[in-house]
C-alpha cells in the first residue's frame, strides 16, 4: 500500500510539473510586452525597457521558468502587475472562498446524485429511470449563468428568500455566510447532479447484474443486506474517481458563477487577471487550481485502493 | 453471374434496405429524438431566416422606449437601448449555431484521429501524450479557454479553434479507449497477417467500428459546446457585440434583473431550450444506434 | 419423502423488444433425494434458464408463464419472500461458471463464507469463521486459515471454485445445482473438481442437478440425464440408457457428432446434423426437431409429439424405436484419405520440412520478473500433415501460434524456417509470398471478423495478397466461398447476421484465400456447439486433402486432436514435453503429464479407466520450478534429479520423443491409461 501511495504521489508531481510548464508557456504566449501593458501605451520606450528588466521578462525562458517555479513552491507567487502587491495573499483568500462555495455545492450534489443514481438503477429500464437520466442530462447542459438567472428571479426577486449577491458584509459569521452561498451553489448542483447520478447509476446497474450479487441473493440474504454488503460497495467505486474531478472543477471552474454573484473566488480572480493580462496572478491562480485537482485526484485514488483490493497491486 | 445467384444477391440487398427502413422507423418513434429535432429545427430556421422572421429590426435603437415591459407592440419588451427583445431573441440563435457546431466538428475530427493513433500505436508516444492530456485536464475547460483567448484575441474564428482544440483531448480519450479494445480483437491480427499497413488498419479496419462512438460523442459535445460558447460570451470572451447573441444580451443586462426581468429571462429561456433540444437529439441518436 | 426437485410442464418466456419468446416449453422432470440428474444440450437450448427457474432467479425480462416447480415439497414460485430466503439458505444452492465472478471482489473470503452461517444460524465473528474454515478443509483446501484472509483475485480458478462449492454446501442443502461449473477450467483441474463433487455427494447425500454441454462429464457424474433441444425436453432416462441406447433422433445425432474415442480422420468423416439450431420459441405446432431429422414423416411436421413413456425413460418422438436406425449423413471414408496409420507420406529422406522451429522462445517481463511463455521449442511440420498441439492454460500454445505467425516477437536465438528459408520474426517484415504461405484460423469467430465489413469485402481484402484483379478476383472469391460451403447470399451479409459455424467458415475461407502451405488453427471449434464442430472439422480435413496444406491444430479437446492429427505435441509451461505420432502419444509410452491429461479427459467410453490425479497447483509462472518444470506435480517423480536437471528429449522409437528422466523402456511398461478401441 505504501508503494502504491508513493508511486501515485510521484505521478501527481510529474503531472503538476508538466502543468506548470504548460501554464508558464501559455502565459508567455499572451501577446504584448509586459512593460507596455502595465505602463500604458503612452509611456516612453526606455521606461518600458527598464520595467521589463526590473521584472525580469528579458531573461531566457528557462531561467524565468526555473525562477518562477522555485519561488512558487516556496510560497512566493510573485507580484501582481495590477495591484503591485504579492500575489500569494490574493490567491490564498480567493482559494479559501472558492473552497467554501465548492464545498457547499459538493456536500449537496454528491449525496443527491448518488441517491438519484442508485434509485434509478433499481428501476432500470422503467419510465422513472428514463426520466431521471434525461432530466439529469438536460440540466447538465444548461449553462450555469442561465440557471442562475432563473434562480435569482425566482428565489431572489420574486420570493425574496435568498440574497442575490454573495458579497456579504464584513464580519458576517460563518454560519450566516451559508445563506449567501446557497443561491450560487444551486446552479452547480443542477449542473452536476446528472453527471454524478449517471455514474452512480451505471455502477449500481453493473453491480446488480453481477454474479456476486446473485451469489449473495442465493445465500438467502435479505435485499437490504445484499445492497449494503455487496452491491453498494462495488457500485460506488467508480463514483469516487468521478467526484475527484468534480472537486477540481468546483475549486477553480466557478468563473461564471463567481462573476454573476460578485463573489471573490479564485475563478473570478483568474478571470480578472486574464482580462488585465496580469501574468503573475494569472499563472499562479491557474497552477493553484491544478494543484488542488491533483491533490483531490490522489485522495480519490487512495480511497479507491482502500476500498478495492485489486487496485493495490497495480498502480 | 448466374441468374439464381443474382436473384439471391438482390434478395439480400432488399433485406438490408428493409432493415435500414426499420431503423428510420425506430428513430421516428423515439419521442425524445422528435422533440429534440423539433426544437433544434426551430432555432435553425430562426438562425437562417431570422432577419426576415423578426417583426422589428433587432438592431434599431429607440431611445424613447428603453426598458419597456412586454406589451402588444413589443412581445418581449425592450432593452436598455430600446431594441425589441423578441426580434433580438430570434436573431440571437445565429452566431452560436455557427460557432458551436464548427468547434465540435473540429474537435471530433482531430480527437478521433488522435484517439486512433494513440490507441493503436501505443508505445512511448501514447504514454507521454496521455500524461500531457491528463495534466491539462486538471484544469477546468473555462480556465483553459480564458487563457487561450486572452492570448490570441477573441473572434468567432479563434473561439472555434480554441474550443475545438480544448475538446480534442476529451474526444481522443473516449476514442482511444474504444480503439484499445478493438486492437485486441483478432480481425486486426488477421489484417496484419495479410500485409495491411498501419494506416490501412487504423482507417479501414478500426475506424468504421469506432465511428458510432465518435458520432455519439460529437452530439453530446455539441450540447457542451453551446454551453461553453454561451458562457464565454457571457464573460466577454466569446462572441462579440454588436451580435444579438443571447449570452451577450444577458451579460449586458443581468445587473438589471431585479427590476427589469424581461431583459434577461427570454434570452435565458431561449438558451436553455436550445441546449436541451440538442441534448434530446443526442440522447435519441444514442438510442437509435444501440438498437 | 418428497422429491428434491419436481418440475411439471414448465414454461418460461422472455420479453425481447416488443415480443415475448417462449424459451422453455413443457419441461417436466423430477430429481429424487440423493439422486444426480444431468441436463444437457447445446447453446440456447434453455438449460440454464431451467436452472434459474428452479432457484427463482430469472432475469428482469423473464417470467414463468406456465407450470409448477416444487423444491423439497414446497411450491417455489408461490412462496412468500421470507420463506424463499429460508429455502435458499437451507435447502437449495447453486454453483455456476466463472467462480472468480461469483465472489465479491472487494470482500475477503472469510467474510463472504461466514455470511452463510450468520444468516442461517445467527453465528457471528470468530465462531462463524471457524465453521467456514471447516468447510474449506472439507473441500480439500490445504491452508484454510490463510485462504479465509485472501481476496478472491488472489486465488487460482480451481481454488475459487472450491470456495464457491464450500459456500454452497455449508448448510448441507438437499439440492445442489451446478451450471457448467468446470467449463473454463483446465482438464486436470476439472477432473479434481468433479472428483470433489462426487466425494462430497457421497458424504452429504445431497441431490444434484448438473447442467452442461459436455456429455462425457455428465455421463460420469449423473444417474439420470435429460436432453434439451430448443427449449424442450426431448429425451430423458438413466444415463447409461440414454447414452448407450438413445431413443430420440437428436440424441442419436449428437452422440454421433462427437469423435468416438480413438477415431481417426482416415477412418471416416465425422457425422453431422444438417440444418441450424432454431432459436427457442420459433417452432410451434410441430416437432421441434422435424427440420433436421432424417426419420421425419408428415406426422412430425403437423403435430407436436407428446412425451412418450418408455418405462423409466421418456422420448418426445413419435417413433422412438426407429431412433437407433437413424440414417447416417456420412457413409464413406474421407475423400482423398489413405488407410493406414499415417495420412500423409513423408517420402524422401532429404525432403525439406514445411515448417521448422529452432529454440523458439518468448519471454515476457512482468514487473521486472521474466515470464517464460515459450521455452526452447523445436518442432517441425511436413507437407499435408496435421500436427496437434495440446496443453492447458499456461502451456504456451497460443503464444507459440503468435510467434509462428509473426504476431509477437520471439527472443533472440529463435528461428523459424518455412520450406527451408528463414522467416522474418515479425509479420510486418514478411514478403507477400511468405504471408500467403502461413495463415491462421482464429478461435473466436466473433472477434476474428471485422463486424463492419460484409463477407465479400472481408474476403476481398484478403485476396489482395494474390494480386488478382477484376474478373479473376471475383471468380476466385466465389470459388473460395463455395469451397467452404457459403452461398452467394452469405457473401453480402455482415458477420453479425451469421451463426457461429458460418462465421468460422468465413474465417477458414480467409485463411485459404492466398493458397497457403501452412494453416495454424487455434482452437477453431472451441467456441462452437458439438453439432457445428463436426461440420467444421470435416471441412478442414477436406481442404487439407484438396490443397495439400499442413495444419498446426491447437486444442484442449484431446479427442478432437486425436481424430485430426497425424502427430501430436504436448506442451507444459512453455516447454515441449512430448512429441510423436498420434497413435503412440495416445497409447503409450506416455510422458507422466500426458498420462495425467489423458486420464483427466472424460470420454463416454473410458469410464473404467485408471485415473491419475495431479496434485498441487500449477506453479507460479513467474517462479518456475528448477530442473524439470513438471516435478512439483509429477506422480512419477524419480528423485532429486528431477529438481536439478531439465530432462532431454529422449527418443522412444518411431519418431516419438519424450522429455523425461525415466527411460523410455520403463515408461513403456506401464499399462496405457485407456485401452485402444476394438
Amino acid at each position: 500500500m505504501l508503494k502504491f501511495l508513493t508511486r501515485r504521489l510521484l505521478l501527481s508531481l510529474i503531472t503538476l510539473a508538466i502543468l506548470s510548464v504548460v501554464v508558464f508557456l501559455g502565459g508567455q504566449l499572451l501577446p504584448g510586452d509586459v512593460g507596455r501593458a502595465v505602463l500604458g501605451p503612452l509611456a516612453d520606450a526606455r521606461a518600458v525597457a527598464v520595467f521589463d528588466h526590473q521584472v525580469g521578462v528579458d531573461r531566457p525562458l528557462w531561467i524565468q521558468y526555473w525562477d518562477w517555479i522555485r519561488h512558487f513552491v516556496a510560497g512566493d507567487m510573485g507580484r501582481s502587475f495590477t495591484f503591485r502587491a504579492p500575489v500569494a495573499p490574493f490567491v490564498g483568500e480567493a482559494l479559501a472562498n472558492s473552497v467554501k462555495l465548492g464545498a457547499l455545492a459538493f456536500v449537496l450534489v454528491v449525496p443527491l446524485g448518488i441517491a438519484g443514481g442508485v434509485w434509478a438503477a433499481m428501476r432500470a429500464g422503467r419510465l422513472s429511470d428514463r426520466v431521471l437520466v434525461l432530466l439529469g442530462q438536460s440540466l447538465g447542459v444548461v449553462p450555469e449563468f442561465i440557471s442562475s438567472i432563473v434562480l435569482i428571479l425566482v428565489l431572489g426577486v420574486w420570493l425574496r428568500w435568498l440574497p442575490m449577491s454573495a458579497d456579504w458584509p464584513e464580519g458576517t459569521p460563518p454560519l450566516a455566510q451559508i445563506r449567501y452561498l446557497i443561491l450560487p451553489a444551486l446552479p452547480l448542483v443542477l449542473v452536476f447532479f446528472g453527471y454524478v447520478a449517471r455514474v452512480a447509476r451505471v455502477g449500481t446497474i453493473e453491480a446488480l447484474d453481477a454474479d456476486y450479487t446473485r451469489t449473495a441473493v442465493l445465500k438467502g440474504l435479505s435485499m437490504g443486506a445484499v445492497m449494503r454488503r455487496h452491491v453498494l460497495r462495488n457500485a460506488l467505486l467508480p463514483t469516487i474517481t468521478v467526484t475527484a474531478s468534480l472537486l477540481g472543477y468546483l475549486a477553480g471552474g466557478l468563473v461564471v458563477i463567481e462573476t454573476m454573484f460578485h463573489y471573490r473566488g479564485i475563478g473570478a480572480l483568474i478571470y480578472t487577471a486574464a482580462r488585465a493580462k496580469d501574468f503573475p496572478m494569472l499563472e499562479a491562480g491557474v497552477l493553484t487550481v491544478g494543484a488542488v485537482y491533483a491533490v483531490a485526484s490522489v485522495a480519490a485514488d487512495l480511497l479507491s485502493a482502500a476500498l478495492n483490493p485489486r487496485l493495490r497491486g497495480a498502480a | 453471374m448466374s441468374a439464381p445467384a443474382t436473384a439471391l444477391r438482390e434478395a439480400s440487398r432488399a433485406a438490408a434496405r428493409s432493415r435500414a427502413r426499420e431503423r428510420w422507423q425506430t428513430a421516428l418513434r423515439s419521442k425524445t429524438l422528435l422533440a429534440g429535432v423539433s426544437i433544434l429545427g426551430f432555432w435553425i430556421v430562426c438562425a437562417l431566416a431570422g432577419a426576415r422572421l423578426a417583426p422589428l429590426d433587432p438592431f434599431a435603437d429607440n431611445l424613447l422606449a428603453t426598458l419597456a415591459p412586454p406589451s402588444a407592440g413589443h412581445w418581449f419588451g425592450t432593452d436598455q437601448l430600446g431594441r425589441d427583445i423578441f426580434s433580438r431573441v430570434i436573431v440571437g440563435a445565429r452566431d452560436i449555431l455557427i460557432v458551436a457546431p464548427l468547434a465540435t466538428l473540429l474537435g471530433t475530427v482531430l480527437g478521433t484521429a488522435l484517439g486512433l493513433a494513440l490507441g493503436y500505436l501505443r508505445g512511448a508516444v501514447d504514454d507521454i501524450a496521455s500524461r500531457v492530456i491528463e495534466a491539462v485536464q486538471a484544469l477546468p475547460l473555462v480556465i483553459v479557454a480564458l487563457m487561450a483567448l486572452a492570448a490570441v484575441g477573441t473572434s468567432d474564428l479563434t473561439v472555434v479553434l480554441v474550443i475545438g482544440f480544448v475538446f480534442t483531448p476529451l474526444i481522443a480519450r473516449t476514442v482511444r479507449s474504444a480503439v484499445l479494445v478493438e486492437s485486441e480483437l483478432d480481425y486486426v491480427a488477421a489484417a496484419r497477417l495479410r500485409g495491411d499497413g498501419t494506416l490501412a488498419i487504423m482507417f479501414v479496419e478500426i475506424l468504421p467500428n469506432v465511428l458510432p462512438i465518435a458520432v455519439v460523442e460529437m452530439t453530446v459535445r455539441l450540447g457542451y459546446a453551446i454551453f461553453f460558447v454561451a458562457s464565454l460570451s457571457f464573460l466577454g470572451f466569446g462572441i462579440q457585440p454588436p451580435s444579438a447573441d443571447w449570452g451577450i444580451a444577458i451579460a449586458e443586462n443581468y445587473s438589471l434583473v431585479g427590476s427589469y426581468w424581461w431583459t434577461v429571462l427570454f434570452d435565458a429561456a431561449a438558451t436553455a431550450s436550445l441546449v436541451i433540444g440538442v441534448n434530446l437529439v443526442a440522447d435519441g441518436l444514442a438510442g437509435v444506434f444501440e438498437a | 419423502m418428497s422429491d428434491a426437485l419436481r418440475i411439471e410442464h414448465l414454461e418460461v418466456s422472455f420479453r425481447v423488444g416488443q415480443r415475448e419468446r417462449k424459451v422453455v416449453s413443457d419441461v417436466s422432470f423430477a430429481i429424487r433425494r440423493g439422486e444426480s440428474y444431468g441436463l444437457v444440450g447445446e447453446s440456447g437450448c434453455g438449460k440454464s434458464t431451467v436452472a434459474f427457474a428452479a432457484i427463482r432467479y430469472l432475469a428482469r425480462n423473464g417470467r414463468v408463464s406456465g407450470g409448477r416447480i416444487w423444491v423439497d415439497g414446497q411450491d417455489l414460485w408461490s412462496l412468500p419472500a421470507r420463506e424463499l430466503r429460508r429455502l435458499r439458505t437451507h435447502s437449495i444452492a447453486m454453483v455456476y461458471q466463472d467462480p472468480g465472478r461469483a465472489l465479491n471482489p472487494t470482500t475477503r473470503i472469510g467474510t463472504q463464507m461466514a455470511e452463510v452461517f450468520e444468516v442461517a444460524e445467527g453465528l457471528k465473528g470468530r465462531v462463524a469463521l471457524e465453521r467456514a474454515a471447516q468447510m474449506l478443509a472439507r473441500v480439500q483446501i490445504a491452508s484454510p486459515e490463510r485462504v479465509l484472509r485472501n481476496f478472491p483475485h488472489e486465488l487460482s480458478g480451481g481454488m475459487q471454485q472450491r470456495v464457491v462449492i464450500a459456500m454452497a454446501l455449508s448448510m448441507s442443502p438437499g439440492l445442489l445445482i451446478l451450471d457448467e461449473p468446470t467449463t473454463g477450467l483446465d482438464a486436470t483441474v476439472e477432473a479434481e473438481v468433479l472428483d470433489l463433487i462426487e466425494h462430497l455427494r457421497a458424504e452429504l447425500g445431497n441431490a444434484i442437478l448438473f447442467i452442461s454441454h459436455n456429455l462425457p462429464v455428465v455421463a460420469r457424474l449423473c444417474d439420470r440425464v435429460g436432453v434439451l433441444y430448443a427449449g424442450e425436453l426431448v429425451e430423458e432416462g438413466p444415463g447409461s440408457s440414454v447414452f448407450r441406447d438413445p431413443r430420440h433422433p437428436y440424441t442419436v445425432g449428437l452422440l454421433r457428432c462427437m469423435p468416438a474415442y480413438g477415431a481417426r480422420k482416415n477412418q471416416g468423416r465425422l457425422e453431422t446434423i444438417p440444418g441450424f439450431l432454431p432459436a427457442p420459441g420459433t417452432i410451434t405446432g410441430r416437432c421441434v426437431y422435424a427440420d433436421r431429422c432424417a426419420n421425419v414423416t408428415e406426422r412430425c411436421r403437423a403435430e407436436v409429439p407428446p412425451a412418450i413413456d418408455l418405462g423409466g425413460r421418456m422420448s418426445r418422438c413419435f417413433y422412438p424405436e426407429r431412433a437407433p436406425d437413424l440414417p447416417r449423413q456420412v457413409a464413406a471414408p474421407a475423400r482423398g484419405a489413405q488407410p493406414g496409420p499415417a495420412a500423409h507420406t513423408r517420402t524422401q529422406a532429404h525432403e525439406v520440412p514445411l515448417l521448422r522451429t529452432h529454440h523458439l522462445s518468448k519471454t515476457y517481463r512482468i514487473a521486472g520478473r521474466p515470464l517464460q511463455a515459450v521455452h526452447e521449442v523445436t518442432l517441425d511440420l511436413w507437407p499435408g500433415e496435421t500436427l496437434g498441439l495440446v496443453g492447458e492454460s499456461g502451456s504456451g500454445k497460443s503464444s507459440l501460434a503468435k510467434l509462428l505467425l509473426g504476431l509477437s516477437s520471439p527472443d533472440a536465438g529463435s528461428r523459424v524456417q518455412l520450406r527451408g528459408e528463414a522467416l522474418p520474426a515479425s509479420a510486418d517484415d514478411r514478403t507477400r509470398e511468405q504471408l500467403k504461405a502461413l495463415q491462421m484460423v482464429f478461435q473466436n469467430p466473433g472477434s476474428a471478423l471485422n463486424r463492419s465489413q460484409t463477407v465479400r469485402r472481408l474476403l476481398g481484402r484478403s485476396l489482395r495478397l494474390t494480386r488478382l484483379v477484376g474478373r479473376a478476383r471475383e471468380a476466385r472469391l466465389e470459388e473460395l466461398a463455395e469451397s467452404v460451403r457459403l452461398t452467394p447470399q452469405h457473401l453480402d451479409e455482415k458477420p453479425r447476421r451469421l451463426s457461429g459455424g458460418l462465421k468460422q467458415r468465413v474465417g477458414i475461407a480467409r485463411a485459404f484465400a492466398g493458397g497457403p502451405r501452412v494453416v495454424v488453427c487455434d482452437e477453431p471449434t472451441s467456441a462452437l456447439d458439438v453439432s457445428v464442430q463436426a461440420a467444421i472439422l470435416n471441412l478442414l480435413v477436406d481442404l487439407q486433402a484438396q490443397e495439400h496444406v499442413g495444419y498446426i491444430f491447437i486444442s484442449h479437446d484431446l479427442n478432437v486432436v486425436h481424430y485430426l492429427s497425424d502427430r501430436i505435441a504436448v506442451l507444459y509451461l512453455g516447454r515441449l514435453m512430448e512429441i510423436g505420432p498420434a497413435e503412440r502419444v495416445f497409447s503409450g509410452p506416455h510422458h507422466p503429464y500426458t498420462e495425467a491429461l489423458l486420464s483427466a479427459n472424460p470420454t463416454l467410453e473410458n469410464e473404467g479407466a485408471r485415473r491419475i490425479r495431479l496434485h498441487g497447483e500449477l506453479p507460479n509462472v513467474l517462479n518456475l520450478p528448477s530442473g524439470c518444470v513438471f516435478h512439483t506435480r509429477c506422480p512419477r517423480k524419480l528423485g532429486s534429479i528431477c529438481e536439478r536437471e531439465e530432462p532431454p528429449l529422449v527418443d522412444a522409437g518411431s519418431g516419438h520423443g519424450i522429455r523425461c528422466h525415466i527411460p523410455a523402456a520403463e515408461l513403456a511398461t506401464r499399462a496405457p491409461v485407456v485401452s485402444p478401441p476394438g
